[in-house]
């Protein structure tokens, strides 16, 4: 199977390439290929770093791009920035919107005697009819490195807690996320990015 | 629950797993590909590969060994040794490695921390201090000192300032190695640590010194550690990382489990 990795500048793709490749994906990255994220069959958007940096995927035309492959049905992940990329947009960068594909904000975590970032592993909450989370059991621990989240709603498939609990993964048809890394969670994080590369929309109706 | 983290660490020079007592004495612990794989299935929350080949050819070999390693490796993997500039960073990021760790490159050049976190995300960029407490200050702790070159020149600055600056300059984890302890097995120095987890809002891992299921009992409570870091104590098959966490969880020590 065929994965579109998107590029957009924020810190290294290796560790999601080597791991997709692992599990038999073909991966093929782009920075602003608009007619390989058409064509695509997957995509995958990885991002560590800053929320800011998602304001290339505008600048490249990527944006409206993933929004109609998104509309299409193709399989979509997006993995930590990218997946608060899906939100309306980041307090971490007020000024940049996102894909708005879900409605809330992120936000930073509050105020706490807790460090912040969130580093390590953390374990997750499992929404039973997650599609992405299929075959995780609840207490399973997956790799975070993060100081900003997205907020619990209908759409998460998993939260965990940390200072307050958020939304650890979210899922709504095909566009499917996680705030953790699947490629730096072991054997767990193989299992969540199999079932998305196993995704198809009857597999969602059954 | 967060979890505290147990990291393996591997020493590696000219493509091989060595180990040192407090850094001198170096003995052939195998293949870091190998060793890598090895402490991820038997538990470990993270691999660290330090670099100690202090040869430009050895650059190469490293960049080799660090894709070999990370190609089958699924939890977070950190590399440290050699890295003086953003480009050298680079380099390592695209063999493989999530993280980076800078010592001595970061003391002469401390812009390199900013300039690293800018490219790759503070959460890429660990900054590594070697510590040794000042026997002759009125608070020997307080007043620890930053050394650099594998630990044998003082470069005057106290490590708990120097952690607060790695911070405000973007570090996103800092990995601090007590020389007083290292290689020793008597256990971490939890006041240094304590005093440097309490001074920054990053986590802190704290290494040099484990040699007993105690001792990071005692580094994860008093120290206010994060994370630490094992070397000898799992080499050699004396112990693994799944053992020591089953035995911390008995301890009341939250960690991964089943891992």
């Amino acid at each position: 199977m065929r994965v579109t990795v998107i590029d957009y500048k924020a810190g290294n793709l290796t560790s999601v390439l080597k791991t997709l490749h692992h599990l038999g994906a073909e991966t093929i990255v782009t920075d602003g290929g608009l007619s390989l994220v058409e064509q695509a069959e997957r995509i995958v958007l990885p991002g560590v770093g800053h929320f800011a940096a998602t304001s290339r995927l505008d600048e490249t035309g990527l944006t409206g791009a993933i929004r109609a492959a998104i509309a299409k049905g193709v399989p979509f992940l997006g993995i930590c920035v990218g997946m608060q990329w899906l939100y309306a947009g980041s307090s971490e960068a007020p000024e940049q919107s996102g894909l708005r594909h879900f409605a809330e904000q992120c936000t930073h975590f509050a105020e706490s005697a807790e460090k912040v970032p969130h580093v390590g592993w953390n374990s997750l909450e499992i929404r039973p009819d997650s599609k992405l989370l299929a075959g995780v059991e609840k207490g399973e621990f997956v790799y975070f490195t993060h100081s900003f989240k997205g907020p619990f709603t209908a759409d998460t498939a998993a939260t965990t807690f940390y200072i307050e609990p958020f939304a650890a993964a979210v899922e709504r048809g095909n566009v499917m996320g996680t705030q953790f890394h699947p490629e730096k969670s072991g054997e767990t994080g193989l299992k969540i990015l199999t079932n998305f590369l196993k995704w198809t929309p009857e597999a969602t109706k059954c | 629950m967060l979890t505290k983290r147990i990291i393996a660490c591997l020493d590696v020079r000219d493509g091989r797993v060595v180990k040192g007592v407090q850094f001198v004495d170096i003995i052939d612990a195998g293949d870091p590909a190998t060793q890598a794989a090895r402490h991820a299935r038997d538990g470990a929350d993270e691999i660290v590969l330090l670099d100690i080949t202090a040869t430009h050819e050895g650059r190469s070999t490293l960049l080799d060994t660090v894709r070999r390693t990370a190609k089958e490796l699924f939890v977070p993997f950190c590399v440290g040794g050699g890295i003086r500039t953003a480009d050298d960073a680079a380099q390592v990021f695209d063999a493989g490695a999530d993280k980076v760790s800078v010592n001595s490159a970061a003391l002469k050049n401390p812009m390199l921390i900013d300039d690293i976190g800018r490219s790759f995300g503070a959460q890429a960029v660990v900054v590594a201090i070697d510590a040794r407490r000042d026997p002759k200050a009125a608070h020997p702790v307080r007043d620890a000192e930053v050394f650099v070159q594998g630990g044998r020149k003082p470069t005057g600055r106290r490590v708990v300032e120097w952690a607060r600056e790695a911070e405000q300059r973007g570090a996103g984890e800092i990995l601090l190695t007590s020389m007083d302890s290292d290689g020793m097995r008597t256990g971490f120095d939890c006041e240094l640590t304590a005093a440097v987890s309490e001074a920054v809002g990053i986590p802190v891992i704290a290494s040099g010194g484990a040699g007993a299921v105690d001792h990071f009992v005692d580094v994860f409570g008093r120290g206010k550690a994060d994370a630490a870091l094992a070397a000898s104590i799992f080499h050699f098959g004396i112990s693994s990382a799944r053992s020591l966490k089953e035995e911390l969880a008995r301890a009341g020590v939250s960690v991964r489990l089943p891992c």
